[in-house]
């Protein structure tokens, strides 16, 4: 018996985190079973419908590649990796009279603690990628792409392979795509272990097979990317909620969310929840419905905190987060992010230091190493964070850590020295007392702790 | 000896028609002048079959890649998952980021130690096990998670199911 047949049976099924029927009018989630990933069901759900009708194969004529960009735009789709930028927008950057190879890349890389989205998008429902990426490649004249998937998810890279191989088989990919005159190759890549490929010029490095080290900005993708070449890169969710845009239309995309939040969005619920999962619901749905969503919080203890964006967005208390929206503008407003959509709930008996705790270890860990103020001061907030919890702290490291934070903030060339500093001030903005008590009696001030 | 210096004087190492077989599909993915893009997937292909990569293996990777070896070892060094000394048959790395820890990650990475009686980043007497800490594999919400051999996630694993898994690992490692 192989491995894999052994150990299949501990492999997650999909049932907890995505067929349930507590998602809000999904669309990327939609119909799904966990066998219907191939491309026959893929095909009955009305999959490759888009790519038809951009490329005129529907009775109509074939969409401009500025039509295709205008209705992206015009859909208030923004990237669904962490920064939110608007989709539409960032395809109209790519050099469309380039004379050369372009290249169009996806972004699994999902290590974003608390972000489990992306691995049953591709799981389960591969073929929504492949097509949303086909459509973006035909909307800025792209011949190749690549979809860089998470080293750790390696079942769900063979599952990507295998529906690569269905849609070249089918002639969705390759050649002439359907009889047209586009073609667009696609492969897939993975990585193995490392946070900072999550970055989008990290993940460019990591892809030409060396370190993953993030490049320096300007000159951007577009203009520099991968192998030197223009380079267009979205998160997998984002390329999946292409071709529901392009079927219905950038406006009911957008009436699906709010003003400048279009379309649904996946958050990934975890920890002190009863029912751990991914929840697609349109932008703008209330936190609290997201909550009740998610059955609530475990053992019906109240809530304490929310982490509402990934571990690198700033904690919100309980207090702030059952009034807000999730939304991007929304969570800004009230001083965190949405980010990657990942929400990870805290209750009554967390302790805010040990969960900085193991935050600011991880960040110190992933750090590259490129930059002086990340490499050391992610060392520095960890060591300070460690010796607060552990009885070791002193008065004068309060404003240590916020000058510490502070001082990584802007100053480095990608966004994990921000990642690793936001927590720190978020921790420290909202739980000030708690890590004042553990440095005054040296012991936590919630009963039980992580 | 340290790796870095074993570079100098190892030969290269023999690849079987096998293995260059799936060098050969992850190369070509790329450009023909980027062979190098494909670095972490054969080297994650010599982990899986050899359990890590051995300094006459990097070599031989580099020569077919046409890539200097030293640009090998800087890929292989730096991303986690690579296994730079041998560990057990069986590596299991479970996840303690804050996500899973809110789901007894640590407890579970405690009691996989305990139950095999070994260190954290050890492996047992025997050589069938290594356990370690992981960082986010992306499967939060299946919390506590952990990974067979960089390969296989196991999701929502009870103490219940890690009884059971480490019997059936033992017995597949005792077989073969």
């Amino acid at each position: 018996m192989s491995l894999q047949q052994l150990l299949s049976k501990y492999q997650a099924s999909g049932v907890e985190t995505c067929f349930h029927d507590r998602h809000i009018n999904p669309q990327i989630y939609a119909g799904l079973n966990g066998q219907n990933w191939g491309l026959k069901d893929y095909i009955a759900r009305g999959g490759y419908q888009a790519l038809r009708t951009v490329l005129g194969l529907n009775g109509a004529a074939a969409l401009t590649q500025d039509e295709v960009i205008a209705m992206v735009k015009e859909s208030g789709l923004r990237g669904r990796g962490g920064a939110g930028f608007p989709t539409g927008l960032k395809w109209s950057f790519m050099p469309r009279q380039f004379f050369g190879q372009k290249y169009l890349v996806c972004n699994s890389d999902e290590g974003e603690p608390g972000t489990c989205k992306d691995r049953d998008i591709l799981e389960f429902n591969p073929h929504i990628v492949i097509e949303g990426m086909a459509i973006a490649a035909y909307a800025m004249g792209i011949s190749v792409g690549y979809n860089y998937i998470h080293g750790e998810i390696f079942q769900t890279y063979e599952r990507f392979e295998a529906a690569l191989e269905e849609a070249r088989a089918a002639g969705f990919l390759g050649d002439n795509i359907q009889g047209s005159n586009f073609s667009f190759q696609l492969h897939a890549a993975h990585g193995f272990g490392a946070y900072i490929c999550g970055e989008e010029t990290a993940l460019l490095e990591s892809l030409e097979g060396k370190k993953g080290q993030p490049r320096f900005k300007p000159p951007f993708p577009a203009s520099y990317g991968v192998y030197g070449k223009p380079t267009t890169i979205n998160n997998t969710e984002t390329f999946a909620a292409v071709p529901w845009i392009i079927r219905h239309g950038g406006a009911a995309y957008l009436a699906c969310g709010k003003p400048n939040n279009g379309g649904t969005k996946i958050f990934s619920v975890s920890g002190d929840v009863e029912r751990p999962g991914n929840y697609e619901v349109p932008m703008g749905t209330p936190f609290a419905t997201l909550l009740e969503l998610a059955g609530g919080v475990r053992g019906g203890r109240a809530l304490k905190a929310v982490i509402p964006g990934g571990s690198s967005a700033p904690v919100l208390p309980a207090s702030i987060v059952m009034d807000i929206t999730m939304d991007y503008d929304a969570i800004a407003k009230a001083g965190s992010m949405l980010g990657s959509g990942a929400v990870i709930v805290m209750d009554d008996t967390r302790c805010m230091v040990k969960s900085l705790q193991r935050l600011s270890a991880f960040y110190m860990h992933e750090s590259c190493g490129q930059c002086t103020p990340c490499r050391e001061g992610t060392g520095w907030l960890s060591r300070m964070v460690d010796r607060i919890e552990t009885g070791q702290g002193r008065p004068s490291d309060m404003d240590l850590l916020d000058n510490v934070a502070e001082n990584i903030m802007g100053r480095t060339i990608c966004a994990l020295g921000d990642a690793a500093a936001m927590p720190v001030r978020g921790m420290l903005k909202h739980f000030r007392p708690e890590f004042e008590h553990h440095i005054t009696h040296k012991t936590c001030m919630v009963s039980s702790h992580v | 000896m340290n790796t870095t210096h074993a570079h100098a004087v190892v030969e290269a190492a023999e690849l079987s028609e096998a293995t260059q077989q799936r060098f050969a599909h992850e190369v070509a993915k790329y450009p023909d002048d980027q062979k190098q893009s494909a670095v972490i997937a054969c080297l994650s292909i010599l982990q899986q079959e050899n359990g890590h990569v051995s300094a006459a293996q990097e070599k031989a990777l580099a020569h077919y890649l046409g890539m200097p070896v030293m640009a090998v070892h800087e890929v292989f060094t730096f991303y986690n998952m690579f296994n730079l000394k041998p560990v057990g048959r069986f590596k299991i790395n479970v996840c303690t980021n804050l996500p899973c820890q809110l789901r007894a990650g640590q407890q579970t990475l405690e009691y996989v130690c305990k139950k095999l009686d070994v260190e954290v980043g050890g492996t047992t007497a025997d050589g069938m096990f290594t356990v370690q800490p992981g960082e986010c594999m992306g499967a939060c919400a299946d919390a506590p998670v952990l990974l067979v051999n960089d390969r296989h996630m196991c999701s929502f694993m009870s103490t219940d199911k890690i009884d059971q898994m480490i019997d059936e690992l033992r017995q597949a490692g005792a077989q073969s």
